[in-house]
């Protein structure tokens, strides 16, 4: 039984950077990713921006050593980009040579490749291709990262809207502690779909302006898409492998706010028990958490239930925050893997990412983000993810190294 | 640490007459012309009026069998003072269909136009865990895994977990699935159904290609504490993806049972989901074969048909055999079913990629 998680490798491909080292770069620069969609035909297209990796499935399918015909969606292929770079930067040669298992997260699926076969199928129910909806369930995305990575000793997949990816590290987190395996590859991935654009569209949830989390003329979210994924070892496989390792998870907390379906309470009564269960698992005084990467969509009733927890939490020593989903949009079941490494990367470089297009307070609070790059010691960090169906996730990452 | 893991409360509405817990198998519901569909409970015995029209199928199934499944508990629900469980997990292979494919539709035939948000909304997966946390007033952790035929697995193992190591007292579990035309056509299309179901003899002699499709929804009250209630122990559970053949497949439950210190003859009933497609059935065919010829062997899938979450009627089926000491006529397959029932191996699988080991032992 391992009392400790700790995190050895990581991988991300979202809309600032394919990788690792460009993702970092974007951030570093305040470099955003939003700009048209350009993926697939849509009404909204210069109407709605949208925070697109820059790859084409062509691309991905290459950077992924597949021929141009293979049959894979391009959630399953962000996925796997994210989650060979989180592998091999643990410096795992062989995945057989320990217990290892994937949970993955996902909302989309293989929606992006079911919404063409639909528009024949439902000309005529005997016409559309099957080789575009056999990849529709969730399943499909981790069952083809597994077997690109070579691994077969457990896989699940989570799907509880925003949050997912966040819960998938806690599974993975309660499975090693358990003793039930060693290292656990846990993450997220999800593709822009013409389903979710046109979903959150008919919330009225989608700014037009590109987001603008914590601002108080904030008027949507933006849509975006990715992966990340994180390699979560055993104490016991660190020391066997003698890694130093750089960070632990050092606490998770799942809550629901049972308020509405999609709406979040005002008082962010969800929000303040995750990120209360987090910090009760983590030892850690919430006065030292050096950073929180907020959930932050820049909904008018997101931002202000989860202002409303932190200060109730937090109380007058709220940590410096930010959402960077002004950089990534708002990548929905990958949004707390991506976010989780963004948190890495902020430890790792002693730099809080800024909050993009804030310029006015929101009037129901006393906190503001953190607008301008920020160098300093970030020891650790607590991330939100929250999703529909009142799902509220907090996880907290603490260094353990210093370089 | 709780040792045990009891099971003190079933809900399962399924292509069967199972809503009410005292009886049990006692009437058989044949397939309908192309697949099982669930034998619905009147909805507004759990639901709101005004719900009930708002909601798809696997909401409603799901909300019923939930607030079955706690009655069945005695928990008191929150309309006669709150008792409310430490954690809601489920699974469902394809989470809301109906509602994926109404906003789909409508997305294709308006050209993305004059859309309405509820479809959307009620499409995301996690709507039915997130639908009863709200109806009880449920703050507690709240889960839904999505993992084909693994994903109630899924759940029963985050459920086990979170009871071995303390942070949940109780935990309602569950799985569910929906079949809709569209799915049913589309899985047609690939080969995944017999035709004509309803004119088959037997399932599990049945020459033709392919299973019966089906759907339902089922809960479970898993708890560390031994009630009144308690008919049945969950001992254990574990996936196996993937299997290279026959033999890891039977390697892999024989490390199950000595883990929890038992051995195929200690198995008083196995309970096995053959699906009648002959080409996928032939591995629990050649485990059948190796087992001792007087191994108890109950089936189900010509009850229940076939879908991701199959495994609800499983653990059903093995706890009411523990809870009314019987093991019903409909559900035998090969043995003399003689000896007292106290241990209870499930073995499941999906299109043979997930296969799922479960334990389940008397009280």
């Amino acid at each position: 039984m391992s009392k400790r998680v700790y995190i050895t490798g990581y991988g991300i491909i979202c809309a600032i950077g394919n990788n690792r080292s460009e993702t970092l770069e974007s951030l570093l620069a305040s470099r955003p990713g939003i700009g048209e969609i350009t993926l697939f035909k849509s009404l909204h297209q210069g109407k709605i921006p949208v925070a697109e990796v820059k790859q084409t499935n062509t691309g991905l399918l290459t950077m992924t050593g597949h021929s141009v015909n293979a049959n894979f969606t391009r959630t399953a292929l962000l996925g796997m980009v994210a989650a060979k770079e989180a592998i091999e930067s643990a410096g795992i040669a062989k995945v057989e040579d320990a217990r290892t298992g994937l949970i993955s997260a996902t909302t989309v699926g293989g929606m992006d490749r079911t919404e063409n076969f639909f528009v024949e199928y439902l000309e005529n129910n005997a016409k559309g291709r099957l080789r575009n909806v056999v990849n529709h369930d969730c399943a499909d995305s981790t069952e083809r990262i597994a077997d690109f990575l070579g691994i077969r000793d457990f896989v699940s997949t989570i799907s509880t809207a925003c949050s997912s990816s966040a819960n998938a590290m806690m599974l993975g987190a309660q499975m090693i502690k358990a003793g039930m395996i060693d290292r656990m590859v846990v993450g997220g991935t999800d593709s822009l779909t013409r389903f979710t654009v046109n979903g959150f569209n008919t919330l009225m949830i989608l700014d037009r302006g590109g987001c603008k989390p914590f601002d108080e003329n904030r008027a949507g979210l933006t849509i975006g898409e990715g992966a990340a994924y994180l390699v979560l070892e055993s104490e016991e496989m660190v020391a066997k492998a003698g890694k130093q390792p750089l960070w632990e998870l050092m606490g998770y907390g799942n809550a629901n706010d049972a308020y509405h379906q999609t709406a979040s309470s005002p008082e962010g009564t969800g929000a303040s028990l995750a990120m209360q269960a987090a910090l009760d698992m983590s030892g850690i005084d919430p006065a030292q958490i050096g950073y929180i990467n907020v959930h932050g969509t820049g909904t008018q009733n997101n931002d202000l239930s989860e202002g409303v927890a932190i200060e109730k939490i937090f109380g007058n020593s709220v940590p410096p925050f930010s959402s960077t989903k002004a950089f990534t949009g708002h990548t929905l079941g990958a949004a707390g893997a991506i976010e989780a490494v963004i948190s890495l990367l902020s430890m790792g470089n002693d730099t809080i990412f800024p909050n993009l297009n804030w310029t006015t307070p929101m009037k129901e609070l006393s906190i503001r983000p953190v607008t301008q790059l920020r160098k300093g010691p970030v020891n650790s960090v607590l991330s939100n993810s929250f999703g529909f169906g009142g799902n509220n996730s907090t996880i907290i990452l603490k260094k353990v190294f210093n370089k | 640490m709780g040792e045990f893991c009891y099971i003190n409360g079933l809900g399962l509405v399924s292509a069967q007459k199972t809503l009410d817990n005292s009886q049990f198998l006692t009437e058989i519901v044949p397939t309908g012309p192309e697949f099982f569909r669930c034998q619905e409970p009147n909805y507004k015995e759990y639901v709101a009026g005004d719900m009930v029209r708002r909601m798809s199928r696997i909401i409603k199934m799901g909300i019923s069998a939930s607030k079955i499944c706690l009655n069945d508990a005695g928990f008191r629900l929150p309309d006669n003072g709150y008792e409310l469980p430490d954690a809601i997990i489920t699974g469902t292979g394809l989470g809301c269909l109906e509602d994926t494919e109404k906003f789909l539709t409508n997305l294709i035939r308006n050209h993305e136009e004059l859309l309405t948000p509820t479809s959307f909304i009620q499409s995301t997966h996690n709507t039915v865990s997130g639908q009863i946390a709200l109806l009880l007033k449920c703050h507690a952790y709240n889960f839904t895994y999505c993992h084909r035929g693994f994903s109630f697995e899924s759940a029963l193992l985050d459920a086990i977990i979170r009871i071995r190591n303390g942070e949940s007292r109780t935990v309602l579990t569950g799985g569910m699935d929906e079949l809709t035309t569209n799915a049913f056509r589309i899985t047609q299309r690939l080969g995944h159904w017999k035709k004509d179901p309803a004119g088959m003899t037997n399932l599990y002699s049945d020459k033709k290609r392919g299973s019966v499709a089906g759907e339902g929804a089922g809960f479970f009250l898993l708890s560390g504490e031994k009630t009144e209630n308690s008919f049945a122990v969950f001992n254990d559970m574990t996936t196996l993806y993937k299997p290279t053949g026959d033999a890891d497949i039977r390697q892999k439950m024989s490390e199950f049972l000595n883990k929890n210190g038992l051995d195929f003859s200690r198995i008083d009933l196995f309970v096995m989901g053959l699906n009648g497609d002959p080409g996928g059935d032939a591995s629990y065919r050649a485990m059948i074969a190796s087992l001792p010829s007087n191994a108890n062997i109950a089936v189900f899938k010509h009850l229940s048909g076939e879908f991701h979450t199959s495994g609800i009627f499983a653990l059903w089926l093995s706890s009411m055999v523990l809870r009314h000491a019987t093991v019903p006529e409909a559900v035998r397959f090969s043995g003399d079913f003689d000896r007292p029932v106290n241990n209870i191996l499930i073995c499941n699988n999906y299109r043979n990629i997930e296969h799922t080991f479960t334990l389940v032992g008397s009280v």
